[in-house]
């Protein structure tokens, strides 16, 4: 058996939309790390009916801030000598790379296909995202 | 590196002193004559524009240094397929200083992020052009004296026109002016101008009638009525007689009114308005080479170049 159950130090991000997880191991480029992942799907959730998991052992320090904007239901667990230490609470990244895409044929990024797709958040409340380049709305 | 990309990428007092120091190369322009000698300004004009082009031109050659560059895109490399990352990396081996006018938005803050030289945004599509924004800016202070304490009108198409935006985000950050919008109902200003508006207290009112609002204007600002920015042809024929200023118009208006175009005009204002003295907008052309001076010599002094 997969010896995924508990870990002694490392992040869960729980609680991930079922069928997600992969994205969200992409996003976070999780295939760059060389400890241990372990991505779980489809398990029992009381809250979602189904849901995703990942694990990822020996890291703390990973820039999770994106799954505010992704995913902002999921949990993340902080665990220390294998216990929860913290629970991370998300809130959305300054800004977006490569995650969503401008729509406006007017933009620089749309006739020049090798320049990374940024969006700065202009509005927090209403989550709100406008191109870096053109300043159009992402809808 | 220091790059001017849109507005307000200098602070209100850097505009002030860019202001003042535009004033200062109006009254003595021999003493700039030679501030930049040695120095390279590249045009890179992606689609032409001859008004900006030849302003940015005249204004490096008037400061003593010299200016390369293109004025169409198929003439550049861009027609090859160079990205404008890899132009500008080029350009910054031959220049000291970029201007960068291109048909699409973003471009301008695209070479900037590649560039080891100064670049200024002369036009990024209907996106931003900040030294549009400063000469209208100089202009009124130079003739008021003042950037408060006035009525500015704005006429015709304020939903689009970037260059009432862009003037009016400018603007009201002065205190205790006022804003007469004048403009058919269905090209008033959009929804985050009017918020902007609200939001520094400024005192706005929207009307649809030149006639009955210029005789309250110290500063109008016109702007034109495009045939293509109306549903029908009908409503275009019937609406632009309202807004083009013709003597009748100004027969009404303060005799010190100062009347400005960011130019080229087409037919909103009539050409008999152009000896009252009351018209500006053919003055405008001057003080934007005198802004684009001390621009240019401010960039370059901050650069280490000059
Ligand atoms: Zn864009």
């Amino acid at each position: 058996m997969l010896s995924i159950d508990s870990i002694k130090k490392g992040v869960v991000i729980d609680h991930i939309l079922a069928g997600k997880a992969m994205q969200i191991y992409d996003h976070l480029n999780l295939e760059a790390l060389d400890c241990s992942v372990a991505i779980i799907k489809n398990a029992k959730s009381e809250k979602r009916g189904k849901k995703d998991i990942i694990k990822i052992e020996d890291r703390i320090d990973l820039d999770l801030n994106i799954l505010g904007y992704m995913d902002p239901n999921v949990t993340v667990n902080i665990i220390e000598d294998g216990v929860i230490t913290s629970k991370l609470k998300l809130s959305l990244p300054d800004t977006l790379t490569n995650v969503i895409q401008c729509k406006n044929p007017r933009c620089i990024t749309s006739v020049e296909r090798h320049l990374s797709h940024k969006f700065l958040l202009s509005d927090r409340g209403q989550k709100i995202y406008r191109c870096a380049y053109c300043e159009q709305e992402h809808k | 590196m220091r790059h001017v990309i849109e507005p307000t990428d200098l602070s209100p007092p850097e505009l002030n002193d860019l202001i003042k120091a535009a004033e200062e190369v109006r009254r003595r322009p021999e003493d700039y004559a030679g501030r930049c000698h040695g120095k390279i300004l590249a045009a890179l004009f992606y689609e032409p524009s001859t008004r900006t082009r030849l302003s940015f031109e005249s204004a490096m050659l008037a400061l003593g240094g010299g200016v390369i560059g293109f004025s169409s895109g198929d003439a550049s490399s861009a027609s090859k397929g160079e990205s404008v990352a890899d132009t500008i990396r080029t350009v910054s081996c031959y220049a000291d200083i970029c201007a960068i006018r291109h048909p699409k938005e973003g471009a301008a803050l695209v070479a900037s992020q590649f560039s080891t030289i100064p670049v200024i945004n002369a036009g990024d599509g209907g996106h931003e052009h900040p030294t549009q924004t400063y000469t209208d800016l100089l202009t009124i202070h130079s003739i008021k004296h003042r950037m408060t304490d006035m009525t500015v009108g704005f006429c015709g198409d304020l939903k689009f026109g970037r260059t009432v935006h862009s003037l009016l985000k400018a603007l009201t950050l002065y205190p205790r002016n006022r804003y007469l919008l004048v403009s058919p109902e269905e090209l008033r200003i959009p929804d985050y101008i009017r918020g902007l508006l609200k939001e520094r207290d400024c005192l706005f009112e929207e009307v649809t009638d030149l006639e009955s609002a210029i005789e309250r204007m110290d500063v109008l600002y016109m702007t034109r009525v495009q045939r293509e920015r109306f549903f029908n042809e009908e409503d275009y024929v019937r609406l632009k007689d309202s807004y083009i200023l013709d003597k009748r118009k100004l027969s009404a208006a303060k005799p010190d009114l100062t009347i400005l175009h960011p130019l080229p005009r087409v037919n909103e204002i009539a050409p008999e308005v152009d000896s009252d003295p009351r018209a500006q907008y053919f003055q405008q052309a001057r003080y934007g080479k005198f802004i684009r001076m001390a621009l240019i010599l401010k960039l370059l002094e901050e650069a280490g170049a000059c």
